[in-house]
């Protein structure tokens, strides 16, 4: 078994399916297409792979890299060296070949001047793209396009991708157009061509065919989000553009006319708006929360920033919406093409005064899609803002993951009453507690009945949505939202928990994205001699599962993607007779998290732990 | 004798659409314009429940709850009203929207949402209760105050003022008006002509802060209101064209416009004759009426209503929020279309 943590291949057999690779490219020459070939050939090779772009925030000119990960054992996490450099980028070669392994392997353009390299063996092929660029009649605004194409040909040749796969995954990719399909493919196979007839396999790297991943799609996070939100029947998003969240509400846009259309009518049952400004996004959608829409913005932190204020009012007046919060890297304007995960202490009690709010938290790109359509379930039913938290590697990155599972429960639109069951109720108030589970009736515009209207307002009222300033009205109003929101619990997907293979005197504990990278952790102490139970967080706030996981473990490590170990600070608060079992695990340099790196911080820590014993 | 209480055409007495007592200081403008709002939409015969209204924060927004009680109501955030009325338009489009700003609201900390809810047409009528001041906070200046104004706690204002039917109408709003609280009459034929549109209607009403900006030389005090105010037409509004009376106005001293919803408004000529329908027009009469003091009040602008928001969206016909949940989940086998062409 290959050990990811040793930093030099060894040996001469052959390594198959497990290699990380880089493709270096300036972003803006149309290398994602390149990319995004290889890896979706990778996958359907029935390879599990992970293919994560780290790119700039700018259009054209700066470096930017595609990382795919392939392995035989599925840890489809970030890995901190490489084993195949593909160097296109004159200026950035030099440093892109300081990650290669000892053994690793170089491709470049050998127009580039080639790299030094004194400190490892490396085994270098070079590329002449310019010069089979001659042999191809391009029209100039394609040429850079296409050089990227001889790259797909040559790599994908001697890693011993079949051609045939790389053929039918170009046409998979221009399945619109297949003459844009067989002008890729051709200058593909003159890459591949070349290879064949000139370069002599001196690696050992090997990729090879494996049964279908047929329970299997490769998609990414935002645009499960989006499908997920219209298959959970939202029908009103408000929205402005920002990295990383504009993609999910772009996936929307490009599928909302087709997958929307009025069974009954053949009219449309969805509204995308962008407006002016992220307060009026979420201005917006509790507007349209409040009149009886299904409602949803999507934005990251710098966002939710401003749309604060408009999320206590819908916090205060029980107004259902949904906000998607795709982190990137803050404080600030921070690092926008970046990850993170240093949200979650601001959502959790977002805006001034008493709050607290539900968040749910996709770690699989399966379960963007089911929390997009069961966020607006539970909206709804606890008519409140519900916040999915997703970040830039879950969203905009493509994931080999699950094939998406229609919703399994109908829509649930809570207690919105019309006229008719208005009716019934004796003594309705829109904020009276008639259930006792803190939950009241809600009215919506068009109710023609003369008892439906209220007058809606994030002042205080009574139950029946009058003004009050009384003590006592206040406290019970604010109390029982407190109550409505601790039944939510109950709702919410409770966390996903993995066993250690012996008796685990540890636990380690993640939220989202780093999902893959935490089980490939979890793996990597077992080799080491350390048993840990993994749990990942799905949901904020925590069940009683939770609970009992980190009660049951002498040790918890909360691995995080932010400075504070924000995670580990609200289980530590909510938690608090087990806080000192909680210990903060925590990076920010705004890459995914880095399988290897965690299990050594643990180990380490446990190491210390035991001399101190 | 008993009195007899006159109903409108749906049987409802005004006291049908009364909202809770105010609780604004009394003679405030805005208390006109609460009265003004209800007896327009009683004589127009529009249900109460047909008519939603939507505030944002200041003694202005305060104002939705002195009328209308059996409307929904949306007292939302300073400045973010029309971003409410543009999610809740989409809810029921056949409920008519009365947004409720002031000056603080809407020229200061809501002025970018102010244009750009006329940019996209959002259907409704957005009444400005423009007095000049902060009353709720004591009587601070607002982007409206005139410059020279002169209050208790602030010394003199530097700034020179917005004028917001200048900003409505570089904003591209099809309806354009301005008022005055000490002027009922013209208010209430404009109110009921601005719930006739189908696009968004702007309407300044100058409406004195009676506590801390009502010196006889401020531009929004009563007295000045008077003294100054000159209507730039007689005003009367007809429920359709049967109902329109031109007996009353003589021959070439009128225009009749016709809104979208079949009623009809009839313009009186006063000294000049001015062109409601000329946007030039109506710039040059705000830039002067400013620069030579006056007060030019009525309907300034009237053009052909674009498009609102909703239309450029193909929804069913009926309520968008009755829409039922069969209706807005795709099948099953859309969802195993997609799967397959992710792999």
């Amino acid at each position: 078994m290959l050990d990811t943590t040793q930093d030099s291949v060894q040996g001469n057999e052959q390594i198959v399916n497990e290699v990380c690779m880089t493709i270096c490219t300036v972003n803006g020459s149309g290398s994602a297409t390149a990319n995004n070939i290889l890896y979706r050939a990778l996958f359907r090779m029935g390879i599990l792979t992970s293919g994560k772009n780290i790119f700039p925030s700018n259009i054209k000119g700066l470096p930017t890299w595609f990382v795919i990960r392939a392995s035989a054992r599925g840890y489809t996490g970030r890995v901190e060296y490489d084993d195949v450099v593909v160097a296109i980028n004159p200026a950035t070669i030099q440093k892109d070949v300081s990650y290669l392994r000892n053994g690793g392997v170089l491709f470049y353009a050998d127009h580039l001047e080639k790299p030094e390299i004194t400190d490892k063996e490396v085994i270098i092929y070079p590329m002449p793209i310019k010069t089979l660029m001659k042999q191809v009649d391009v029209p100039r605004n394609l040429q850079s396009y296409m050089e990227n194409m001889l790259y797909v040909g040559i790599v994908g040749q001697v890693l011993r991708i079949p051609e045939e796969i790389l053929k039918a995954t170009i046409e998979h990719q221009f399945r619109s157009k297949p003459a844009v399909a067989e002008s890729n493919f051709n200058i593909v196979k003159l890459g591949f061509q070349y290879a064949l007839e000139n370069i002599e396999k001196k690696d050992r790297y090997y990729l090879q065919q494996l049964p279908e991943l047929s329970d299997y799609i490769l998609t990414d996070g935002n645009n499960a989000g989006a499908l997920g939100s219209l298959y959970g029947g939202l029908q009103f998003c408000a929205w402005y553009p920002i990295t990383p969240a504009t993609s999910l509400v772009e996936s929307a846009i490009d599928q909302v006319g087709k997958l929307r259309k009025d069974p009954k009518t053949g009219k449309n049952t969805c509204v995308i708006l962008q407006v002016e400004d992220e307060l009026a996004a979420a201005g917006a959608a509790l507007g349209a929360g409040w009149a009886g829409l299904r409602s949803m913005t999507a934005t990251s932190g710098p966002g939710i920033s401003l749309m604060t204020e408009n999320i206590g009012l819908a916090y205060f007046t029980e107004t259902p919406m949904v906000i998607w919060d795709v982190q990137r890297v803050g404080p600030s304007t921070g690092l926008p093409t970046r990850t993170a995960q240093g949200d979650l202490s601001m959502l959790y009690t977002l805006g001034h005064g008493d709050t607290k709010h539900v968040i749910l938290i996709p770690g699989t790109v399966t379960e963007c899609f089911e929390f997009g359509w069961r966020s607006l379930d539970i909206a709804e039913k606890y008519q409140t803002p519900i916040f999915v938290l997703s970040d830039l590697d879950l969203g905009m990155n493509a994931w080999v993951t699950k094939r998406f599972e229609y919703p399994n429960q109908p829509i649930e639109r809570g207690k919105i009453i019309w006229e008719e069951q208005l009716e019934q109720i004796k003594d309705w108030g829109r904020y009276k507690d008639l259930d006792g589970d803190g939950i009241p009736y809600r009215t919506v515009v068009g109710n023609m009945s003369k008892k439906a209207a209220y007058f809606a307002r994030g002042t205080g009222h009574d139950e029946y949505g009058n003004y009050s300033e009384d003590p006592k009205n206040w406290s019970d109003m604010l109390n029982r939202i407190g109550a409505k929101l601790e039944g939510v619990v109950k709702d919410l997907p409770g966390p996903i928990i993995r066993r250690a293979k012996a008796d685990a005197d540890i636990g380690i504990i993640g939220m989202g994205s780093t999902h893959d990278a935490m089980i490939e952790a979890q793996d990597i102490l077992a080799e080491m001699g350390i048993q840990a139970d993994y749990m990942r967080v799905r949901s904020l706030p925590a069940n009683t599962e939770v609970r009992e996981f980190i009660a049951s473990h002498a040790r918890n490590y909360v691995v995080e993607l932010n400075r504070d170990g924000q995670l580990r600070q609200i289980l530590s608060l909510e938690i608090s007779e087990y806080s000192e079992k909680l210990i903060s695990i925590s990076e920010i340099g705004g890459l995914p998290l880095p399988a290897a790196w965690t299990a050594e911080n643990i180990f380490a820590k446990e190491k210390h732990n035991g001399k101190n014993c | 004798m008993e009195k007899t209480v006159e109903l409108n055409r749906l049987g409802l007495a005004l006291a049908d659409y009364k909202g809770k007592p105010s609780t604004l200081c009394p003679g405030c403008g805005h208390n006109a314009i609460a009265n003004q709002i209800q007896a327009a939409i009683w004589e127009l015969g529009l249900a109460p429940e047909k008519v939603m209204k939507l505030s944002g924060i200041g003694c202005s927004s305060k104002s939705p709850n002195y009328f209308l009680n059996r409307s929904f109501g949306f007292n939302g955030l300073h400045g973010r009203m029309p971003t409410l009325a543009t999610g809740a338009s989409f809810g029921d489009s056949s409920i008519k929207i009365l947004g409720i700003s002031g000056d603080g609201d809407t020229a200061s900390i809501g002025m970018g949402h102010f244009k750009h809810v006329i940019r996209r047409n959002v259907p409704m009528v957005y009444i400005i209760e423009n007095n000049g001041c902060y009353g709720l906070t004591k009587g601070q200046f607002s982007a409206t105050s005139d410059q020279g104004l002169v209050l208790k706690h602030q010394g003199v204002n530097l700034l020179p003022p917005l004028d917001l039917c200048m900003e409505a109408l570089i904003s591209g709003a099809s309806f354009v008006a301005r008022t005055f609280s000490g002027d009922v009459k013209q208010m209430k034929e404009l109110i009921k002509a601005a719930i006739s549109q189908t696009g968004i209607a702007v309407i300044d009403v100058i409406s004195p802060c009676v506590t801390f900006n009502n010196r006889d030389d401020a531009l929004q005090s009563y007295s000045w209101g008077r003294e100054h105010e000159a209507p730039i037409q007689g005003i009367t509004f007809f429920s359709s064209r049967e109902d329109m009376q031109l007996e009353n106005f003589e021959e070439g001293t009128y225009r009749e416009i016709e809104l979208p919803d079949g009623s009809y408004i009839v313009l009186k000529k006063i000294e000049k004759d001015y062109d409601p329908t000329d946007l030039n027009a109506a710039l040059d009469l705000l830039t002067e009426s400013y620069k030579y003091h006056y007060f030019a009040t009525g309907l300034i602008y009237f053009s052909e209503v674009p498009p609102a928001i909703q239309e450029q969206y193909d929804l069913p016909a009926e309520p968008f929020n009755r829409l039922t949940p069969d209706r807005l989940r795709p099948s099953q086998e859309s969802l195993e279309a997609i799967n397959v062409s992710l792999f």
